[in-house]
Formats: C-alpha cells, structure tokens, sequence
C-alpha cells in the first residue's frame, strides 16, 4: 500500500499541471455552494441581528427598504425626508421613545448620521477616547473611520459638500472630534455621528454669522432702518463653531420644520408597539412606520430564492466539471497504457497497478476537499467583514 | 463502604454549592440595594425650577443645579463637564420661553428634557423692539426672544411646578402620591403668595413704575401693573444719555418708584432720588439667593411692594 501511495504520490508531483488544474477545479466545484451558503447565512444574520435589535422605524411614505437601508446601515439613497416635528408626536403618545435619525451627508465619504445621545445608549456605544457629543459641532467618530482618517480627539473633520457644481449648496463644516468610540462589529464603526442640529448646520437651516450691527459689517449691509438690517451674501459665515462663535449660530424658524431621513421609535411594552403602529395606519398621514425584521426578512426571501437557482446552476456544473475529472483519468489511463504494460512485464499484479490509479485519485479527490473545507473556514472567520466592506 | 462514602460526598458538596450560591445572592442583594437606594436626578436651568423640584420630590428627587451663584443662569454657558452632568441626569428639567439659549448649542438626551412652560406657550410674552435683519435664502428673521421670567406670576409658577409633578410621575409612577403631595404643597404657598401680591397691588393698582430691566413682563401682566422698563444694571453707573432717556420717559410715566433685581449703585440711586424716584429691590430670584430660598425672597418682594402701593 505504501509503494502504491507512493508511486501514486510521484506519478501526480510529475505531472503537476495537470494535478494542479484538476485539484483547482474540484477544489472550486466542492466550495462554492458550501462558500455561497455560509455568506449567504452569514449576510443574512448580518442584517437580521441589527434590524432585530430595532424594533420601529418611522419615515416619511416611500420605499421601505430605502429607509431601513438608511437607518440601519447608513447606505442606500437618501430616503423622502419627514419633519423633526414627528419626534414631539411620538413622544406624545408616550408609547415610545423616538430618536431622530438624519443620515443624509458624508465626511470624506463616510456617512454623518445626525442624532441624539439616546442612540448610544440605544446602540450600547461607549465612548473609549474623549468625550461624547458635548457641542454645536461636536462629532463622534465610529472606531474604522478613525482609523481610516487617523484623527484622534481634538482633530477635525469636515463634512463634504453634496455637490460640487453646486455653489449655493451646503457649506463644508469642520466638526471638532470629541470622542471615538469602541468598535462594535456594526455599521456604527464606519459612521461620523454629530447632533441632530449639527446636521442642521451643515444644511444651511442653522448658521453663524458676523453681527450685522457692528461696524466691521457695515460693508455686507444693504439697508438698515431702526428695525431691520438687510445683508448681501457677502456676510461672514462661519463654517467651524468655536466658543468664540457659537453664540453666534441660530436656526430659523421652528426647530420642529427641519428635516430628518427617520426616527427610531422604541416602544415601552408589545402593547404600545401595536397601538403606535395603529396610530400610522391612516392613508392620509405623511408617514409611515416599518418593523425593520419585516422588511429584512422580505429582501431576504429574494436572496434566499436567487441563492437557491445560483446553487442549481452551480450543481450543474459541478457534476459537467467531475464528469470532464472523470474523462480526465480514463484519457490518462489510455495514454499510461505502455506504462502499465511495462509495470505488468517488471512484475506487478493487476491488482497494485489497480491500487496506484486508486490512489492517484484519492490523493487528488481528499487534497480538493481539505482545501476546498481551509476556503470555507477562511470565508465564516472573514465573510462578514468581506460583507460589511463589499455590500453594507 | 464505598456507596457510603460516595453518599457522604454527594451530600457535603450539595450544601457547599448551596452556601456557595445563598453567600452570591447576598452579595447580589447589596449591590442593587446600594442602586437604589441612590435617589434619581434631575438637573433644572434656573434656582426657581430646582425649588420646585425639590418640593414635588420630597426628598425623593435630587434636584440640582450646577449655575455658579454669581452668573445670571438666562445667560449661561456650561462647561462641558457641566453639560455632561445635565446628560447624566434622569430628567433636566427646562424653563422654556428661550429661557437659558445655551441648550440649543449642546447634545442633550431630548426623551429626559421636561419643558415646563409648554401648557401656556401661547400666553408668552414676545419681547418687542428687537432688530430684525435679513440676509442669503433664509428671508427676513430676528433674534428677537420671549420674556422668560415666568415664575414672576405665581399662577404660571404653579403650572410650571404641575409640570415637573406630572413628568415626575411617569418617570417613577410608584412615588406618585409622594409628589402629588409635594405639589399641593407648593401650590397652597404659591397660591397665598398670588393672594398677597393681589392685595398688595389692588388700592392703587394705577401707581406709575419704572423697572430698571425688561424682566417683569409677566408680573406686570398678572397684576395689571402700570409698568415700562429701560435697561439699565444694578452694577453699572448709567450713561448721561440713560439719564436724559430716562428724564424723557419720566415726562410720560411719573413714577416715583423704581423696580430693581438687585440695589442699584449709591450714585445712581442718589441721582433717582433727585428725580422723585425710589429705587425698590424686586428680586427675580434666577439664582440661588444668598439667604431663604424662593419663597421667602417673593414675599421679602411682596413686603417691598407694600411700601411702594401703600398696602398693609
């Protein structure tokens, strides 16, 4: 047995190409559906642990997989916009608690997500540099974009304009880094998080600006009468808040008219949940409210069933690809037949001729499926990390 | 033999994991009791709003207030030690009416903020004359604000302190009674003191005022006090042109008396004096006073008053 093994052994190390091909394909045809299975498992409790771990999303009436895509992992297209006036009305059923959501710029493209301090409590974020979110213009960095953008607090970051055609557009604030936080494994890692009104500022709904009633101004005033001062656009906004200046910064208006992409509503109790979700039944309200669990599970259900035709066509190959192996070394043992006449002539039994070719094929059959197993550990220890950076 | 031993064994190492697990449930025990024998937070933005937590909470409720005793809490800016004990707390309890602008220029935990004066929102008093300008896509705006001194009219301040015992008691339902109590009890002492301002203003209800600052809005509104204000400081000497406005506004308004946050300088009021007019202390009472605690700075108020419009 060990001759033949290693008869076998020498006959394959001889011809390695053509070992290495049919180990190569063997290799791919045994991993593929096993690899697809275990990304696809593993997209799928990707995407269902954060959504189950968030029981409500309220958004203004449109797409509801463009809104959880937004909310949950700070991807996809900006969702319809709703107005901060909708985290008072939830508040006011007191059934749960809302936390605002505007995730619609980006800091040298990572996504700003604009809320309160309640979503780190939420979330079970920890602050493990610095300090949380304390100010106007205050931001908190999630552990990657950190390293991606080696700022520490103290730095700075500042947030990209939407357009760069667009001149009369967003104005680049530069944020002061307060904190980093802990990395959690979650989309939170690759996100700028700043005040719900910061992402105000950045819009243009809230500014700071010279006083218009010094004399330094007087060069950017229009007109003034013993009421009003009329500016051009040559006034001085700032663009970063500083102690010196934050007095200066105001929104117009009601606070409760500027924009979100969504609130995260998070019911006291299952009672209050239905009741909440009742209250978003009517067909005239503006808005709408989504279990995020519902509306994975649907996106789910479509990758489970594409997944499922991929396995068939990939089935099919895999049998066309054994059956092309199973030619491979009958074509061989034809061309070997001099070979073997030789090994017959110098006195070997049909039975060790026999027991090399075995051999032969099992080497190359168990070395296809050890390997083909390393690729499957290789894709459940980084697959999720792959998901993260290539999908989510 | 052996089947005894095993017995023994078997026994012994029951009690041992039974002792092992009642010493963990007690240790268990003295740790959630040091938790709750904690008492909740909250933090308010001006003295008035902590003594009405403090009343309502009845020792249950820690109500703090990190102002320093010499900065006027409406203009305030915390530090961001301060403002992360304000994140901290269970409930931070707001004046509202713009009062303390500071806490829209920080992160604060929106679900914990109480705002007190939004049952009256609209019987706030804007303050006029503020200059208006306008510049960029945003149109014409103002810095303008609202009178904030709410707690002036006592029955407003009842209102508010309703507030804080109703947010109190959806954040701790079981305590719920304890604060109703509290709050009957503040609203009885602030009811009498609405009385006794009632009294005191009603012989001569007409008498002419000055105050030395537009934060008598809401006093002068409730007791339909004769009353217009300039801006002057009780620390600061007034400008020869403060002096000649207020000769001119004295030609409209003859007052002889002038309503003060706090005593004004001896030279402004020997000047006043010279004027007819006789500076009265009225003490808005944002901040923690150095003696008493609100109650007892309003009627020390009210006792001022009495001079002024001749009551008992």
């Amino acid at each position: 047995m060990k001759d033949s093994l290693y008869l076998a052994w020498r006959y394959l190390v001889y011809h390695r190409i053509k070992t290495a091909i049919l180990i190569t394909s063997i290799t791919l045809i045994v991993f593929l559906p096993v690899g697809l299975r275990v990304l696809v498992s593993q997209s799928a409790d990707q995407l269902t642990t954060r959504a189950e771990a968030t029981p409500l999303i309220v958004g203004a009436k449109g797409s509801p997989l463009e809104l959880v895509l937004n909310s949950l992992y700070f991807e996809s297209d900006v969702p319809a916009l709703m107005k901060y006036s909708e985290v008072a009305r939830i508040d006011m059923t007191r059934m749960a608690q809302a936390i605002p959501l505007y995730v619609r710029f980006r800091a040298r493209g990572h996504p700003i997500v604009g809320t309160t301090i309640e979503y780190f409590e939420f979330r079970g974020l920890e602050v493990v540099r610095g300090t949380n979110l304390t100010m106007l213009g205050d931001c908190v960095l999630g552990a990657r974009v950190a390293e991606a953008l080696g700022v520490e607090p103290g730095g700075a970051v500042i947030s990209s304009p939407e357009n760069v055609f667009d001149i009369t557009g967003v104005y680049p604030l530069k944020m002061r880094v307060a904190g980093i936080l802990g990395f959690s494994d979650s989309p939170d890692d690759h996100a700028v998080f700043v005040d719900i009104k910061t992402t105000w500022i950045i819009e243009g709904a809230g500014h700071g600006h010279q006083d218009l009633s010094r004399s330094e101004a007087v060069g950017s005033v229009l007109s003034r009468d013993s009421a009003t001062i009329v500016a051009n656009a040559a006034v001085v906004q700032y663009n970063e808040i500083t102690p010196d200046n934050i007095d200066s910064f105001h929104f117009h208006g009601d606070l409760g008219d500027n924009n979100l992409t969504a609130i995260i509503a998070v019911p006291s109790d299952q009672r209050s949940e239905a009741l909440l979700r009742g209250r978003y039944e009517s067909a005239d309200d503006m808005s709408q409210v989504v279990p995020p669990i519902t509306v994975m599970d649907e996106l789910l259900d479509t990758i489970l069933t594409v997944q499922s035709y991929v396995i068939v066509a990939v089935v099919v190959v895999g049998m066309s690809t054994l059956a092309t192996a199973a030619l491979v070394f009958i074509l061989s043992l034809k061309l070997r037949q001099r070979e073997i006449q030789t090994m017959i002539r110098i006195g070997g039994s049909r039975g060790s001729i026999g027991s090399i070719v075995v051999s032969e094929i099992v080497v190359v059959l168990s070395t296809s499926v050890i390997l083909a197993m390393g690729l499957t550990f290789i894709t459940s220890r980084f697959g999720s990390a792959a998901i993260r950076a290539l999908i989510l | 033999m052996k089947a005894r031993h095993a017995l023994i064994s078997a026994v012994v190492l029951v009690v041992l994991a039974h002792l092992i697990s009642c010493a963990r449930d007690v240790s268990q025990d003295d740790s959630s009791g040091g938790t709750t024998d904690t008492p909740p937070t909250v933090y308010t933005v001006n003295y008035p709003l902590q003594y009405f937590a403090e009343r309502i909470g009845a020792g249950l409720v820690k109500a703090e207030f990190p102002v320093p005793v010499n900065v006027d809490p409406a203009f305030w800016m915390p530090d961001p030690e301060a403002i992360s004990s304000y994140q901290l707390a269970d409930l931070i309890v707001l004046n509202g009416a713009t009062y303390a602008k500071w806490i829209d220029k920080v992160s604060l935990p929106e679900s914990r903020l109480v705002f007190t004066s939004d049952a009256f929102d609209d019987e706030l008093i804007s303050i006029e004359g503020a200059v208006t300008h306008t510049h960029g896509p945003g149109g014409e705006h103002s810095h303008e604000g609202t009178a904030f001194t709410t707690w002036l009219d006592p029955t407003l301040a009842i209102r508010q302190a309703d507030a804080i015992r109703q947010a109190f008691a959806v954040e701790w339902p079981d305590q719920a009674t304890e604060f109703q109590a509290g709050f009957a009890s503040l609203e009885h002492d602030l009811m009498q003191l609405d009385r006794r301002l009632q009294q005191t203003v009603a012989p001569n209800g007409d008498t002419p005022l000055l105050a030395s600052h537009p934060v008598y809005q809401y006093l002068a509104r409730k007791y339909r006090l004769n009353l217009r204000s300039v801006q002057w400081e009780p620390d600061e000497a007034p400008s020869a042109s403060m002096w000649r406005d207020l000769r001119a506004m004295l030609r409209d308004q003859p007052a002889r008396w002038m309503l003060w946050e706090d005593t004004p300088l001896p030279e402004t009021a020997r000047q006043l004096r010279e004027l007819g007019v006789e500076p009265v202390v009225f003490n808005q009472c944002g901040n923690r006073p150095p003696d008493g605690d609100y109650l007892s700075v309003m009627l020390e108020n009210v006792m001022r008053l009495e001079a002024v419009f001749g009551g008992s």
